[in-house]
């Protein structure tokens, strides 16, 4: 088995749009949706939830305050300063470590599980949705993230799918680390703006060291010729292939708008063709991985 | 006044309005809090004064005195030690440096050491105060970061803070203990979705909170329907125009090339401040 992952570093680079373009065009996949504080993908494949699981992520310290005697040891030792003046526990604060249930003198803190989000497998159009919901402002998104692929992969197992395609998340922190992990190929999708230049390199650096195969593919690329050209000679002094360009297309927010992935919006559409080509590229880098 | 800038959704334009509303007022401290991708400083000329390493502590282990208990590893809720009937093994990206590990070793044989994570930058951009940091590749935590970049607040004056995306630890590390909170969206249906998000965390911890529509002409009506039923003020429209985009993609801030801009930006500001007030 195979896994893709659809990685930027910059958010809205597109990578949920190409990501969801991808799945429509791929026959017998299972995708993950891996940006699970602020997932999109559900918005353009529709999927209908078959299962929902609960994710208890981190632990959140509680006080008795019929036992505290308010003697500060707990606030002395927390170091995430989680425990306040009146010896109240932030819970967004509070990393869930235990600290303070050791060094209480009179057992007056403990740790309670709290739910920290769902995973859901689902059925779309087009296959099989592994994804989930981090409930708002809460910790340990990356231990959702490998929840999520975990699913991917029991139910491409259960399928006998040979392809597990990853939405990730932005950034290069714990969710993307454990969005690329042990990852086959890898899509860094990338804007030609200054910005974007900046974080695709810091996002081919993550693939490298993860030993992820990196491929890059120019979204927008027309908003900024020059710097498309810069992006092309970066892949080339690093040895990573461009896998392909995009151009900008208002189609794009159109298809968005309607509920579509922009291939089953407007197959005809240059974009369309464009993100075909990416798509046969990386497919084909997969398939010979496979042999 | 800390003002924090997030939107749940990447790529929506939140560096765009903590650059170009910092430029339009005087006396600001600006916070690039997205320490994972930093942005803010290539989009300004500036100079670095000070450069901090970030570090954490995570455990060291003196074998001599380990006994193998397991006391350890029983207690770090991260599983970032092992131990085995011999060995000790220390997995340090899955520590969170809570010190717990220390206290509970009944035999004193656990220490700590320092690990560099990151870095933060300090210097000027024109006459404003410019603070980034920078989480280094491969690392998963940026929240040390965050805080140290945090810790150089100075709240005598405007203080503009620039929010990574999503709407998790890092973000609430970013916006937390801000008076403000401007929310950039676009109005996409993905926009409105993680603007939907991003409001429940506000609302959670309790940081009032306005909206401004990035590329504003393009996807349909949603945002503002959805802004009009919850109360949600409008601070501020920029429209979708291709020359902003084209600014934007060659690093230059769009008020230096639209100067008309830096009077809505200055408005923006003092809606905010009224607001507040109120």
């Amino acid at each position: 088995m195979k896994q893709i992952a659809v990685v930027s570093g910059k958010g809205g680079t597109g990578k949920t749009t190409i990501t969801a373009s991808f799945v429509a065009l791929a026959h017998n996949i299972v995708v993950a949706d891996c940006d699970v504080d602020a997932p999109d993908l559900h918005l353009l494949l529709h999927p209908q939830i078959i299962e929902t699981q609960e994710f208890k992520g981190s632990k959140l310290a509680v006080v008795d305050e019929t036992k505290c005697i308010e003697c500060g040891s707990c606030r002395n030792a927390c170091r995430f300063d989680a425990v306040n003046n009146d010896f109240q526990v932030d819970p967004f604060l509070c990393e869930g470590c235990g600290v303070c249930v050791v060094v209480c003198p009179e057992e007056a803190v403990s740790l309670k599980e709290r739910i920290s989000g769902y995973a859901f497998i689902s059925k779309t159009a087009y296959g099989i949705m592994s994804h989930a919901r981090l409930n708002p402002g809460e910790a340990n998104s990356g231990k959702l993230v490998t929840l999520v692929r975990h699913n991917a992969r029991q139910i491409a197992e259960k399928e006998n799918g040979d392809l597990i395609l990853i939405d990730g998340p932005p950034g290069i922190g714990c969710p993307v680390i454990a969005s690329v992990s042990g990852v086959d190929v890898g899509l860094a999708v990338a804007e030609p703006t200054i910005s974007g230049i900046h974080d695709l390199e810091r996002a081919l650096r993550l693939l490298n060291h993860f030993n992820v195969t990196p491929f890059v593919c120019i979204n927008m690329y027309d908003i900024n010729r020059n710097n498309t050209e810069r992006i092309i000679k970066f892949c080339e002094k690093n040895e990573v292939e461009v896998a392909g360009k995009i151009a900008f297309d208002p189609i794009v927010t159109e298809a968005m708008v309607a509920g579509e992935t922009v291939v089953s919006h407007s197959p005809d559409s240059r974009v369309s063709q464009e993100i075909k080509t990416v798509w046969q590229r990386i497919l084909r880098d997969a398939r010979e991985q496979i042999k | 006044m800390i003002i924090s800038v997030a939107s749940g959704k990447g790529g929506t334009g939140k560096t765009t309005v903590a650059v170009n509303m910092a430029l339009s007022v005087k006396d600001v401290q600006l916070l690039d809090c997205d320490v994972e991708e930093p942005n803010v400083h290539l989009l300004l000329r500036h100079k670095i004064n000070e450069t901090k390493p970030v570090y954490i502590l995570v455990p060291q282990v003196n074998e001599e005195l380990c006994n193998h208990c397991g006391k350890c590893s029983e207690f770090c809720e991260y599983s970032a030690l092992f131990v085995s009937s011999k060995k000790v093994l220390i997995f340090p990206e899955l520590c969170h440096a809570c010190g717990g590990c220390l206290i509970v070793c009944p035999k004193n044989a656990i220490g700590e050491k320092r690990r560099k994570i990151g870095t933060v930058r300090m210097g000027v951009a024109g006459d404003m105060e410019l603070v980034y940091g920078e989480l280094e590749v491969s690392e998963p935590m940026p929240v040390p970061v965050i805080r140290e970049v945090k810790k150089q607040i100075r709240n005598n004056n405007t203080v503009i803070i620039d929010s990574p995306p999503g709407t998790s630890c890092p973000v609430i590390e970013s916006v937390y203990k801000s008076d403000y909170c401007i929310l950039v969206t676009e109005p996409t249906p993905f926009g409105l979705h993680d603007l939907k998000m991003m409001v429940q965390v506000l609302e959670e911890i309790k940081i009032p909170f306005g909206v401004v529509i990035n590329r504003a002409g393009i996807g349909d009506r949603k945002v503002y329907e959805y802004c009009g039923k919850k109360g949600v003020p409008i601070l501020l429209e920029i429209p979708f125009q291709r020359r902003v985009a084209e600014l934007y993609s060659r690093g230059i801030p769009f008020v230096k090339e639209i100067p008309e801009w830096k009077k809505r930006f200055q408005f923006l500001l003092d809606d905010v401040k009224e607001r507040l007030n109120r």
